[in-house]
């Protein structure tokens, strides 16, 4: 249930603290963001309408969003990438629900180059 | 009379199942919770030096959880009058329990020693008309440090 970078970014290095461990922060690039807007589907729904009546995880919408998240992380990666970025730092995670039926996941952070 | 009966026959359904997931759900959190008493974890770390680590790396963790048909009716009636919703207190409770976990879980599968600066969301995902499904998301990420 992790968000991995893709395999084709393996280099790049996340974190939601300010630096990056073990290296030191040699330029300071910018913010990076990523994001993706997902709607539920109507099984899902149906199938989350009646697991509303007796309650727990409604595992088709967790995979749903953690999807999202890892399309909106990505996303961001990309962005740091193609301007030259190896790390990011201070990544943020926000979720809103746009309409009945669609979130918005967001992911936003500052890329940085690390040595 | 018949929409009458099939509201108490999903008022049952929701109380009995509702209870049970939520008992054996919060028996599986504490055994889980037991199991990965090493690991460190702190809310501190965006301005505290890190002299230890050398490698870093951000886990999250996320959940949807669902109110059942009893919980969402008790937290109807108790919004009327006010006050303390203790049905959507455990709720809470179990979806941060259980986020917070499936961090921990996969920081662990990777080695980490501890995880900093935790943070903690909460989303709704049901709207605000206060119809449909009631589900809300919680999601905690941090990052993981060896």
């Amino acid at each position: 249930m992790t968000v991995q970078p893709r395999s084709s970014a393996p280099t790049i290095i996340l974190t939601n603290i300010e630096t990056v461990p073990g290296k030191t922060i040699t330029q300071h690039i910018g913010l990076v963001q990523g994001s993706s807007v997902r709607a539920k589907h109507i099984g899902r729904d149906i199938a989350a309408g009646l697991k509303n009546i007796v309650g727990g995880e409604l595992k088709g919408y967790t995979e749903l969003l953690q999807e999202a998240r890892e399309e909106a992380t990505s996303r961001m990666v990309q962005e740091a990438q193609k301007r030259g970025a190896n790390a990011i730092v201070n990544v943020r995670f926000a979720t809103s629900s746009l309409t009945q039926g669609a979130a918005e996941l967001f992911a936003y952070g500052t890329a940085v180059r690390v040595e | 009379m018949d929409e009458l009966i099939i509201f108490a026959v999903l008022l049952g359904v929701g109380y009995f199942f509702g209870s049970r997931t939520e008992k054996q759900h919060f028996r599986q959190l504490q055994q889980r919770e037991q199991a990965i008493q090493g690991l460190m974890l702190s809310t501190a770390g965006a301005k505290v030096a890190l002299p230890k680590a050398h490698q870093a790396q951000l886990f999250t963790g996320s959940v949807v959880i669902s109110s059942d048909f009893f919980k969402t009716f008790i937290a109807g009636v108790l919004n009327f009058f006010g006050g303390r919703i203790k049905v959507y207190e455990s709720l809470l409770e179990r979806g941060r329990r259980e986020a917070i976990l499936r961090m921990e879980e996969s920081a662990l599968a990777w080695g980490a020693d501890q995880v900093v600066n935790i943070r903690i969301q909460t989303a709704e995902l049901s709207g605000n008309n206060g119809r449909g499904v009631v589900a809300l998301e919680v999601i905690a990420y941090g990052t993981g440090v060896r």
